[in-house]
């Protein structure tokens, strides 16, 4: 943690998250309005005392719908690794340790899964399927988990050569013993750097989804519906746009400073592992 | 009882290797032709050779960490290399090994208690407590103190490091320990102490040692049989009397005239 602090990259990403974290929870404390509540009479005012972000196309506080957007985003990216690091996890632990066949066969479908642009897969799919926080978080969580497999499977290729996973063996443990107990515990740190910078590529795969109408369904608010709303206005209404913009561009370098911090810390020499 | 606790015979490895032309031919590389030894219970068979002579692959295969191609080892009676499963992990109690690297060989993320219980937790010996009781116990007779049991490997040297490999592979009161140059990474004065405690421990516990180095200096202090391996094959086998007097082969000869101090004795003899 300390070491942490020292490390400016990191510092400023742990900052800059923590900031947007905090403004997420807090939202329903910290709005000043109903970010769903129409009113007609204040369609697209300009930032304001009143409106510290102006209104929407609606007459809805910009301010609340940021706020409220910014949890669904968050969530939406913290889901979505969340199912990506467990699938790459299991996959990469299974790989890596029987190798052969089953190591075969996994690798293979990575590199099938790697070929495919996994922005046009995901359209593919959401297009199928109804657009919904769910179905896009579980989308994009099952077409992002490659990286980490790859991470874990060389991770445990090398580990399972270490004498103390022979020592384990020697003394008779089974499979399971050796995975979870010696070979997972020293795998994660560099899984820890890819599940940050996963995270801001999830925030942004799920903003544009929600750009092009295919993620989060109005009225609910995320960042990427704000700026969809906001661009037959971009003209005469810059807030609708800039706002949104900026919260994503500063939550996703928030997490790839921190991700890149974390990774100098680890392993000072590795450039670009992902 | 046989007074033979392990025996191997003709143990054959062989590692392919692609080489030329976009790798599509083979090279096949003998880690172990045809290696057979015999180790008398409570006693010490050294096996001596430089490095890439199979010394290390002959103990991994010993001890089933690695398949080999062909042969047979009969640990205490038993066909080792043909036990299935359930037989092996039981096998496993009573034939352990001490490794090379002290700092490769533990977990840095365990605590010392919990490396060394390791044994114990797998084949479930004892209660919670009695684990304990006997870590602590166990940690003392390899000249630590129970205190040390919740801290990390990294809190250690490297002689404490190894002895602390010494206690997790007898805690289960192993009968044949297979030590694979268990001193060649410590400093000289920490190689007598760590040597010490191993011939201290056999004679305590009745432990038949196999030991594997590349350092004949090493070998005279604990063995009383010595094979020396050179390119996978076993060239000379004999007392450790008989080596050091007189040795037959060529090999034999540079590998103890290696050792600082001793060339002068044998031009002399």
């Amino acid at each position: 943690m300390k070491q942490l602090f020292s490390n400016p990259l990191a510092l400023t990403g742990f900052v800059l998250i923590s900031l947007m974290l905090v403004l997420a929870l807090l939202a329903p404390w910290l709005a000043p309005y109903d970010p769903d509540a129409i009113q007609v009479k204040d369609i697209l005012l300009s930032p304001s005392a009143n409106h510290w972000m102006g209104t929407d196309g609606l007459g809805r506080d910009v301010w609340s719908r940021m706020l409220f957007g910014g949890r669904i985003s968050l969530l939406v990216g913290l889901v979505a690794v969340g199912i990506s690091t467990a699938i790459g996890i299991i996959l990469g632990a299974i790989a890596g340790y029987y190798r052969g066949w089953v190591d075969t066969v996994i690798m293979r479908l990575v590199d099938i899964m790697l070929s495919i642009p996994s922005f046009f897969l995901i359209l593919a799919v959401i297009a199928f399927l109804s657009p919904s926080i769910t179905n896009v978080m579980i989308v994009i969580g099952l077409t992002s988990w490659m990286g980490v497999t790859r991470l874990v499977r060389a991770e445990f290729l090398s580990l399972t050569q270490r004498e103390f996973v022979l020592a384990s063996a020697a003394l008779g443990a089974r499979d399971w013993r050796i995975i979870f107990k010696h070979c997972l515990p020293n795998s994660l740190t560099p899984v820890l750097v890819s599940v940050v910078l996963g995270i801001a590529s999830a925030v942004l795969l799920e903003s544009g989804l929600s750009f092009l109408g295919l993620g989060v369904q109005a009225p609910q608010a995320s960042w990427g519906n704000i700026l969809t709303d906001g661009k037959e206005y971009i003209q005469f209404a810059w807030w609708l746009s800039l706002f949104p913009g900026l919260a994503i561009l500063i939550t996703v370098l928030g997490y790839n400073l921190l991700g890149e911090g974390l990774r100098e810390l680890f392993d000072p020499r590795s450039t670009n592992s992902r | 009882m046989s007074d033979l606790i392990l025996q191997a015979h003709h143990l054959v490895k062989t590692y392919s290797q692609h080489s030329g032309t976009l790798g599509l031919q083979k090279t096949r590389i003998r880690a172990l032709d045809d290696v057979s030894l015999q180790l008398k219970r409570g006693t010490t068979l050294a096996v001596v050779g430089e490095s890439g002579s199979g010394k290390s692959t002959l103990a991994r295969g010993l001890m089933r960490l690695l398949p080999l191609d062909s042969g047979q080892v009969i640990f205490d009676q038993q066909d080792f290399l043909s036990m299935d499963k359930q037989a092996l992990r039981h096998a496993r109690k009573h034939i352990q090994m001490v490794f090379q690297d002290p700092f490769a060989s533990l977990n840095p993320r365990m605590r010392i208690g919990e490396i060394i219980a390791e044994g114990l937790v797998i084949h479930g010996v004892g209660n919670a407590r009695q684990q304990r009781d006997q870590v602590m116990h166990m940690l003392e007779k390899v000249g630590l103190k129970a205190e040390d049991s919740p801290k990390f490997p990294h809190q250690f040297s490297g002689g404490q490091r190894q002895r602390i490999g010494i206690a997790r592979a007898l805690i289960l009161q192993p009968k044949l320990v297979i030590c694979d140059e268990p001193v060649s990474a410590l400093d000289v004065s920490v190689q007598a102490q760590i040597l010490l405690l191993l011939k201290q421990l056999q004679t305590e516990m009745g432990l038949s040692y196999l030991f594997i180095t590349h350092d004949l200096r090493v070998v005279r202090h604990i063995a009383d049989e010595v094979m020396v391996m050179q390119k996978g094959k076993v060239i000379e086998q004999g007392s450790v009397e008989n080596i050091y007097n007189a040795p037959q082969e060529i090999y034999t000869q540079q590998l103890l005239n290696a050792i600082p101090g001793h060339a002068k004795r044998v031009a002399i003899a």
